[in-house]
């Protein structure tokens, strides 16, 4: 694919791109790794949301 | 499953669950076919193969506009309708707005430097883009000021509904204004100027770049939902503790 | 040396959270630096021609944003107190503070220069010089404006009297930094002299600062 004399510009346009994109799929999945793994460490602390019975702590 | 399942968070979960999947296959597909065609798609005859940043520059700018407007659509559910997953979609969305308005100042720059001699002008339209990508980086320091996200929400609401009237401005500017940019050439009165080998491509980005953003969302959606629980949880701990 | 490590960091924890200054300072940088051309009109020439000195007024009053709050957030948690009665001596906990404000806002508004400074149609050497001078001169602007934050938190008053107190402390600073930016595009005259007396003003101010602060702490606060 011949892209011409500005081939850079497209380049970097295109590379900007990826690495926009990258960044918000990797925010997304990090920051949900993140929520779930709190949850879980809370979880097995004995606590548990409102809309269930609060258990005493041990 | 109802409308109501869009409002309820447990529900919404639920269907963010089994929907993410099929939403990610659908945007690897149209990714597939936007950068398939956008590699095959012509020269144009005035701008040479630099018009393939017009695939990336053109969609950002679209998303960039189309999440403030869904940001107002919320904004209008916290405040008029009372909507409980309204602020979650408005705080979720604004990041990735973000993101697309900065990649549409970017491939702008990239694009005007080679074929207009320079990669920024203060001309009507990129200044209003600008000002959207500041307004976008306000909002997300606004929800970031507040420590309890639903206390932020009205006062975010407001601010994004205020902060809308930029949107006519950005899209009219080339209009009302002199400026370098470009005039409307896609969506205007008598229909699109630029030729349909180029238009397909372009179609094509969009639909594929409007693909991730709902995909995006969801699932920044589905993180603030997890985010308000695990805080929730957090207090009741903290106070489960003090007695 | 402990404490002061803690101080540190806790300093630059508590400016990325919720409510603190770290991010924001950018912003404003930001939006001083668009409105400026929306004010002076849309001529690139003009605008790269005055770019240096935008880019520094832009970073000096973004610098001093977080500062008001720099003591007060201490002083109103009680905080302040428990340094005042600390081991460590006040001005090297005082100078821990400023470092942490200074890497937390000022240090990204150098890093910030380069995007900027093509809004602003300077050229890579320009923008070169612009971001050594302001990675030289927002230390000082810093550590002149924990006088200002002292007095500030010692006379309870806030809002503007701080950026008062300190701009006329910092127009040295802001002079020389300006002058040796603009002598790499202008010429003939020379960088080095500019440059250098930036240098030494930064130095002076990290010792001045902390020991103004420090004094005006102790004896403002009884």
């Amino acid at each position: 694919m011949n892209l011409g004399p500005h081939a850079a510009f497209i380049l970097v346009s295109y590379a900007a791109a990826i690495v926009v994109v990258v960044a918000l799929i990797t925010w997304v999945i990090v920051d949900f790794r993140a929520q779930r793994r709190a949850l879980g460490d809370l979880e097995a602390h004995g606590v548990t949301r409102r809309s269930a019975e609060i258990k005493e702590p041990a | 499953m109802a409308l109501i399942d869009l409002a309820n968070p447990t529900r919404f979960l639920v269907l963010a669950e089994r929907v993410l999947p099929w939403l990610m296959a659908a945007t690897l597909f149209a990714f597939a076919i936007g950068l398939t065609q956008s590699a095959l798609a012509p020269d144009d005859y005035q701008q040479g193969a630099t018009v393939k940043i017009m695939f990336l520059h053109v969609p950002s700018a679209w998303l960039g506009m189309f999440c403030w407007g869904l940001m107002s659509v919320a904004a209008l559910g916290t405040l008029v309708w009372r909507h409980p997953l309204a602020d979650v979609a408005a705080k979720a969305a604004a990041p990735i707005g973000a993101a697309f308005t900065f990649l549409c100042l970017f491939t702008g720059a990239m694009w005007g430097r080679p074929m207009w001699g320079t990669y920024w002008v203060w001309d009507a339209r990129l200044t209003s883009e600008l000002i959207l990508l500041i307004m976008y980086f306000g909002v997300i320091a606004l929800w970031r000021t507040v420590e309890n996200p639903s206390d932020a929400a009205r006062v975010v609401a407001i601010v994004t509904l205020v902060g809308a009237i930029d949107l006519p401005i950005i899209k009219f500017s080339v209009d009302w204004w002199n400026t370098l940019h470009q005039p409307e050439s896609v969506f205007r009165m008598g229909g699109p100027t630029i030729d349909k080998s180029l238009l397909v491509p372009l179609f094509a980005m969009v639909i594929a770049f409007t693909l991730l953003f709902v995909t995006l969302h969801i699932a920044a959606m589905r993180n603030e939902i997890l985010r308000r629980r695990v805080r929730g949880m957090l207090m009741l701990q903290a106070r489960g503790q003090e007695a | 040396m402990m404490a002061l490590r803690a101080i540190l960091l806790r300093d630059m924890r508590l400016a990325v959270r919720v409510g603190g200054g770290a991010l924001i300072g950018v912003l404003f940088f930001l939006v001083v630096v668009t409105l400026i051309p929306l004010a002076v009109g849309p001529n690139l020439v003009l605008l790269k021609r005055i770019g240096p000195a935008i880019l520094w007024l832009g970073a000096l009053l973004a610098s001093l944003l977080a500062l008001d709050r720099l003591f007060a957030a201490d002083h109103e948690d009680g905080s302040l107190d428990l340094i005042l009665m600390g081991s460590a001596p006040l001005e090297l906990t005082v100078a821990a503070k400023g470092l942490a404000h200074w890497i937390t806002t000022g240090l990204p508004l150098v890093v910030a220069v380069p995007v900027l400074g093509l809004l602003l149609d300077l050229d890579p050497l320009a923008i070169g010089a612009v971001a050594l001078t302001l990675l030289v001169g927002t230390p000082a602007i810093t550590f002149i404006g924990l006088i200002g934050a002292a007095i500030a938190v010692v006379l309870r008053r806030g809002g503007l009297l701080l950026p008062v107190l300190v701009l006329p402390l910092t127009v040295p600073v802001l002079i020389f930094g300006v002058s040796a930016a603009e002598a790499v595009i202008v010429g003939p005259a020379s960088f080095a002299t500019p440059f250098t007396i930036l240098c030494a003003l930064t130095l002076a101010s990290l010792v001045i600062g902390p020991a103004a602060a420090a004094a005006t702490l102790r004896h403002g606060l009884d």
